[in-house]
């Protein structure tokens, strides 16, 4: 069972229907030991950063997925879902996020020649050749976001160009994010969603 | 690099697909969850509903018709035609939709773009714009209501106020070339893009593989939307894609 933490965010259900395809069990829950006794956790997002902080922090969620990501619990971040996982960022004045990846949320640059947000299917390069992610190698995803994340390379698994390099699949060892929706991103997210399940079945995040 | 989208565009009525999907193996040819699934297969990019119920009653089933094909069919959905609340909004985006096309509210009210650019973000609302070139104005001028009604607004200066509102996205759809197959208003798209920087998706006119291919290099949009020609199966998906990709253009 992968718990879908619930905190009143956009894209949920959808994210829930993607796992229900693959046939995957998920519940919808807020409740700290149903998260604690979940296979993994999976942490949506839509809108923006301070107001999700502040959702999940008035759940008293904020102590509860930082423990659970540092004792080794899965976790799998979603767009803003992703972006809550790390240290900062600076949307709407500087805020902090969950720490459980390292860098910094920022705004992608408006005056690069590139519209924002960034909105449509981008192209992922492979970062770490020996990724189970390796499949994603040059295969298109579905992109919603106005920021993105400055990552140490060490952290990013795949990337797209869009003015800047943007982390698209990024993990630290149990912690893993996507900034693009695989919820929306046709048999190629499915795919991603499928090998996260694989990782979490064998319990080997070693790759990263 | 962002791809170029290619999206079909689904009219809906009463819960049923109208103007005859026309692909091989689809053995019902109204049901919008198997046409969905069938274009998805194709490689569409992204698919947009249009509900022409006649009444408020009709409507609500394209709620359970986006509820189904979300769980089928895993790409961006962008739902139009009869929305003008926030209540409506969020009723299609809690079934599943992505985006929200509106059009007559919007010009009867354009607060509404605000509105729903708060609650939900600027990236959910797409405001369409159906418009013909006035030769006596010498400018694009919108019409609403399915395009039977002429307004006083001109079209570019229309597109900025409502990106100005909160439109992450405009669908422009040139009543001039719609149906006529004469291929895209190209003057249209290039006034466009100068004035907005939000993306663009070209309606309206459709008719071959080098249609595709002009509106993509000749203009700014990044996206263009068609309905008859994938829907009678005379261009694939696969077919745009590839010739797309021989010219030089990116594509998914």
């Amino acid at each position: 069972m992968f718990a879908i933490v619930d905190y009143d965010t956009g894209n949920t259900r959808n994210l829930q229907k993607a796992f229900n395809y693959l046939q995957v069990p998920t519940q919808l829950t807020a409740d700290p030991d149903k998260l604690a006794a979940a296979d993994a956790v999976i942490l949506p997002g839509v809108g923006a950063f301070a107001a999700a902080m502040q959702a999940l922090r008035t759940r008293d969620l904020v102590p509860v997925l930082q423990q659970l990501g540092q004792a080794g619990k899965p976790v799998l971040g979603i767009c803003l879902g992703m972006q809550l996982l790390f240290e900062s960022s600076t949307e709407y004045g500087e805020h902090a996020g969950l720490g459980l990846l390292s860098g910094q949320v920022t705004a992608i640059p408006a005056n690069i020649g590139v519209k924002v947000p960034q909105m449509g299917w981008n192209e992922n390069e492979l970062q770490q050749s020996t990724s189970p992610f390796a499949g994603i190698d040059h295969e298109y995803t579905y992109f919603v976001h106005s920021y993105y994340a400055v990552s140490p390379a060490s952290q990013v698994v795949a990337s797209v160009q869009h003015g800047v390099q943007v982390p698209s699949i990024v993990q630290r060892q149990n912690v893993i994010g996507m900034q693009f929706h695989p919820e929306k991103s046709g048999q190629v997210g499915l795919a991603q969603l499928a090998t996260f399940k694989e990782m979490v079945s064998a319990n080997d995040f070693s790759s990263n | 690099m962002l791809a170029k989208r290619l999206i079909p565009c689904l009219d809906v009525a009463d819960g049923r697909v109208k103007k005859g999907v026309n692909f091989v193996n689809l053995t019902d040819v109204g049901d919008p969850v198997k046409i969905a699934a069938a274009y998805q297969q194709q490689g569409a990019d992204e698919l947009v509903f249009l509900d022409i119920s006649a009444t408020n009653e009709q409507r609500k089933t394209m709620t359970d018709i986006v509820e189904q094909v979300s769980a089928q069919v895993f790409m961006p959905l962008t739902i139009g035609g009869g929305i003008s609340s926030v209540t409506d909004m969020q009723r299609l985006l809690k079934a599943g939709a992505d985006k929200i096309a509106i059009n007559s509210a919007a010009v009867a009210d354009p607060t509404l773009i605000q509105a729903g650019a708060k609650k939900f973000g600027n990236q959910c609302i797409v405001v369409a714009i159906d418009t013909a070139f006035d030769e006596q104005a010498g400018q694009y001028r919108v019409y609403t209501h399915g395009g039977q009604q002429a307004t006083s607004f001109e079209a570019i200066a229309w597109a900025q106020k409502a990106v100005s509102l909160g439109a992450g996205e405009l669908l422009v759809t040139s009543m001039d070339r719609d149906g006529t197959k004469a291929g895209f208003d190209l003057r249209l798209y290039q006034q466009l893009g100068a004035a907005v920087n939000v993306p663009i998706i070209a309606s309206g006119g459709a008719g071959n593989l080098a249609d595709f291919t002009d509106v993509f290099q000749q203009s700014p949009v990044d996206g263009a939307l068609a309905a008859s020609v994938f829907h009678y199966g005379e261009l694939t998906i696969g077919q745009v894609k590839q010739s797309l990709k021989a010219k030089g253009v990116v594509v998914r």
